[in-house]
């Protein structure tokens, strides 16, 4: 088959390009160009620096395949970095890896396969792809520790059809072997953990620098409204967030809610950061139909899953949850299955 | 592969490589030295100096061998303004190659006076406001002779003559680097001071180039050291690359008639079947005041990026015109100079003709783009 594998110059997608080559398929590799700063430099820190394409560029001269890098750099700009901007200017915590995975990544890619003349797309993502009785499931990674399922919580039955991820049912170890085997130049990089945008300093000192207007001061209170404090804006402040509050109680003190309307940032103890579940938007079934009634849910990208019910967008934990955010994803489980996944839209306690 | 991107380079034309051979081999010489290996190699530089002169009707001692087309935009230019304590400005235009638009920023940041003129949909440089821009500040003026993206070709004699008329002092600097297989290249009649030329675009080796640098001219160095080119650009030369540059413009020299018109004939059936294979197809290269080997095309609906990933997987290669280090291609700003928005700009493409493409192999790639698009949209 035609295949166009998404290399990001890191171990798992030069593998999965390499297992693709091996079993003989035509491939194609493509790196995305994702981002530049305000001089066209491209990043020094994420997933998509100078040297991870040109990483990428020699793992393909050496599987000899072609390979290109495509500028998706307006896609990105709008779909990705502005509704982070957005998103934390109106309190929410957006995962804009997730968003680029979504909007970028998977509904561009996708869409293009057609004029690349490929079939199928390729990620090295973590995560198992499997049809059963003409059904696609979306499986957790072999490797739990790995597992990128819940990144790709938002394919549809119709996407996942076009998907194919040969890393899923390989470790992280058994990757970097099978890449040191074949002398990918990869087979030993370090994971990247930064937001390619905002490199290795904190995501405020990016929001200032990019979007000042966000930075609107207001009022810090207690969960009975008393004053307590100033902030210079709710974008520097996110659910669950203990340091760096600016003000001096007896004791700890976390953000537990953020008034956009008000600019207000909502101080509380901890167990007042426990919400009783969430409303959700985008919700999207992976499985092809929706779902109502018991699932696992997993709100943080390695968090453990927890038991939750589910009917329309009202999702209710078992048992009440800390520190979940509007702007999150969660995913919905069976077991090792995906079910769908959504955005937390509000949460209530 | 159908080779369509002789802009970008071009395969060395016969010849050249077995005139390298030996400097990179036998007559190893360091050309300063004083012995016989040196020596040989010392009067191979000279003879190749005398020969590259004779190609643009130019003196020896006017000749300085560079390291390619960036090296010398970025000696004219910077030479040119650094020179100076007072009157540093660089006056230059929109549609101009990042060796010369980069150069001008570079010294717009240590603080010269720059200024950048614009170009009609035709792609050439709007004249009065060129002249307009020219005044007691400026060091120098540096125009494109033929757009490397589009093929325009800017009328270089009337604009030095004019700008020399207006400020007798200002500098008047020619990028010719696209324009050797094709122009006439004769100092004294295009009017210029400085003309930058690249071996690698008309056959010769990569890693070659030349700065013409009129007799009298003042220019400050970029590379100091050991004295070479007469102090103009220090560092041993590279006399393999010299003696191929050479015989490569001799080649280009004597082919130069041939290659306007056969070459010409090939794109111009190239156009015309493209043009009635894609109805809406756009030629961005203009009909007057064009080259015989470049042709840009836009075609609405079409990503260039898809189409040039497409033809590049069935053989044929061909450029967006504008592409960065990491190999994305890039809104053209030349194609935005001359009017197009950068949507329009993303569906163009460059097909560049060379001494060695045939008329059998351009057909065949136009039926490729026509069958290509057809399937795209």
């Amino acid at each position: 088959m035609k295949v166009l594998v998404a290399m990001s110059g890191g171990v798992d997608s030069s593998v999965a390009a390499a297992l693709m080559r091996e079993e003989g398929h035509d491939v194609i590799g493509v790196t995305l160009k994702l981002w530049s700063g305000p001089n066209g430099e491209a990043p020094t820190a994420g997933c998509c620096t100078v040297s991870d394409a040109e990483d990428a560029r020699r793992v393909a001269a050496q599987l000899d395949i072609p390979y290109y890098v495509l500028d998706y750099t307006e896609e990105f700009r709008d779909g990705v970095v502005d509704r982070f901007v957005r998103d934390y200017g109106s309190g929410r915590t957006p995962n804009p890896c997730i968003e680029c995975n979504r909007t970028v990544k998977f509904d561009r890619l996708l869409g293009s396969l057609a004029e690349f003349d490929s079939e199928f797309l390729v990620t090295g993502h973590h995560a198992r792809n499997a049809n059963v009785g003409g059904k696609w499931r979306l499986l957790r990674g072999q490797d739990r520790a790995k597992d990128q399922s819940y990144v790709l919580s938002m394919l549809t039955q119709g996407e996942l059809s076009r998907v194919v991820l040969p890393v899923g049912e390989l470790t992280k170890a058994d990757v970097r072997t099978i890449a040191a085997d074949m002398g990918l130049r990869t087979a030993a990089k370090p994971e990247s953990m930064d937001i390619c945008f905002v490199g290795q300093r904190d995501y405020r000192g990016f929001l200032r620098e990019a979007a000042p207007e966000v930075f609107e001061p207001g009022r810090v209170t207690g969960t009975d409204g008393v004053e307590l404090g100033r902030h210079d804006g709710i974008a520097g402040f996110t659910i669950g967030q203990r340091r760096g509050l600016g003000v001096a109680l007896g004791e700890p003190r976390f953000v537990v809610r953020i008034d956009a309307g008000s600019s207000t940032v909502v101080l509380g103890r901890r167990d007042e950061l426990a919400v009783a579940g969430a409303r959700v938007s985008q919700l999207t079934w992976s499985v092809g139909h929706p779902v109502s009634g018991r699932v696992m849910a997993q709100y943080r990208a390695h968090g453990e899953p927890v038991e939750a019910t589910i009917h329309g967008d009202r999702l209710l934990f078992t048992d009440r949850q800390e520190a979940v955010a509007p702007g999150q994803t969660v995913a919905f489980y069976d077991d090792d299955m995906v079910l769908g996944g959504a955005l937390v839209a509000d949460t209530f306690v | 592969m159908i080779y369509l991107d002789h802009a970008a380079t071009t395969p060395m034309r016969p010849g050249v490589w077995d005139a390298m051979r030996p400097f990179a081999d036998d007559v190893f010489g360091n050309s300063s030295g004083v012995h016989d290996v040196s020596r040989r190699a010392k009067n191979a530089l000279e003879e190749a100096r005398e020969r590259v002169a004779d190609t643009i009707a130019a003196r020896p001692s006017e000749i300085v061998f560079t390291s390619g087309g960036t090296e010398s935009d970025n000696l004219a230019i910077k030479g040119a303004s650094l020179n100076r304590r007072s009157r540093r400005g660089v006056v230059t235009v929109a549609t101009e190659h990042e060796a010369v638009l980069e150069t001008t920023d570079f010294l717009r940041r240590i603080g010269a006076p720059t200024r950048l003129v614009g170009v009609g949909r035709d792609g050439l440089v709007d004249a009065p406001a060129l002249f307009d821009a020219v005044d007691g500040d400026t060091a120098v003026v540096s125009v494109m002779y033929l757009n490397n993206e589009t093929g325009v070709i800017q009328d270089i004699p009337a604009l030095s003559a004019a700008v020399r008329d207006r400020h007798g002092e200002v500098l008047f600097h020619a990028d010719a680097v696209q324009a050797f297989s094709s122009e006439e290249i004769d100092v004294a009649r295009l009017g210029v001071d400085l003309l930058s030329i690249t071996g690698h675009k008309f056959g010769g080796p990569k890693g070659t180039g030349v700065l013409y640098v009129r007799e009298g001219t003042p220019l400050e160095p970029l590379l100091h050291g050991g004295g070479q080119e007469l102090g103009r650009r220090s560092g041993t030369h590279d006399v393999a690359g010299a003696v191929g540059l050479a015989h490569a413009m001799e080649a280009a020299v004597t082919d130069r008639s041939r290659f306007r018109s056969q070459v010409g004939q090939i794109r111009d059936d190239f156009e015309k079947r493209v043009m009635v294979g894609i109805p809406d197809l756009q030629v961005n290269t203009p009909e007057l005041n064009r080259s015989a080997h470049h042709l840009n095309v836009r075609i609405p609906g079409v990503r260039n990026e898809t189409l040039l990933m497409r033809l590049d997987r069935a053989g044929i290669a061909a450029s967006a015109g504008s592409t960065c280090q990491s190999g994305a291609s890039e809104v053209s700003h030349v194609l935005e100079a001359m009017g197009l928005s950068p949507g329009e700009a993303r569906e163009s493409v460059r097909f560049s003709f060379g001494w060695n493409s045939t008329a059998d192999e351009a057909i065949e790639a136009a039926n490729v783009v026509v069958s290509l698009v057809e399937e795209l949209r």
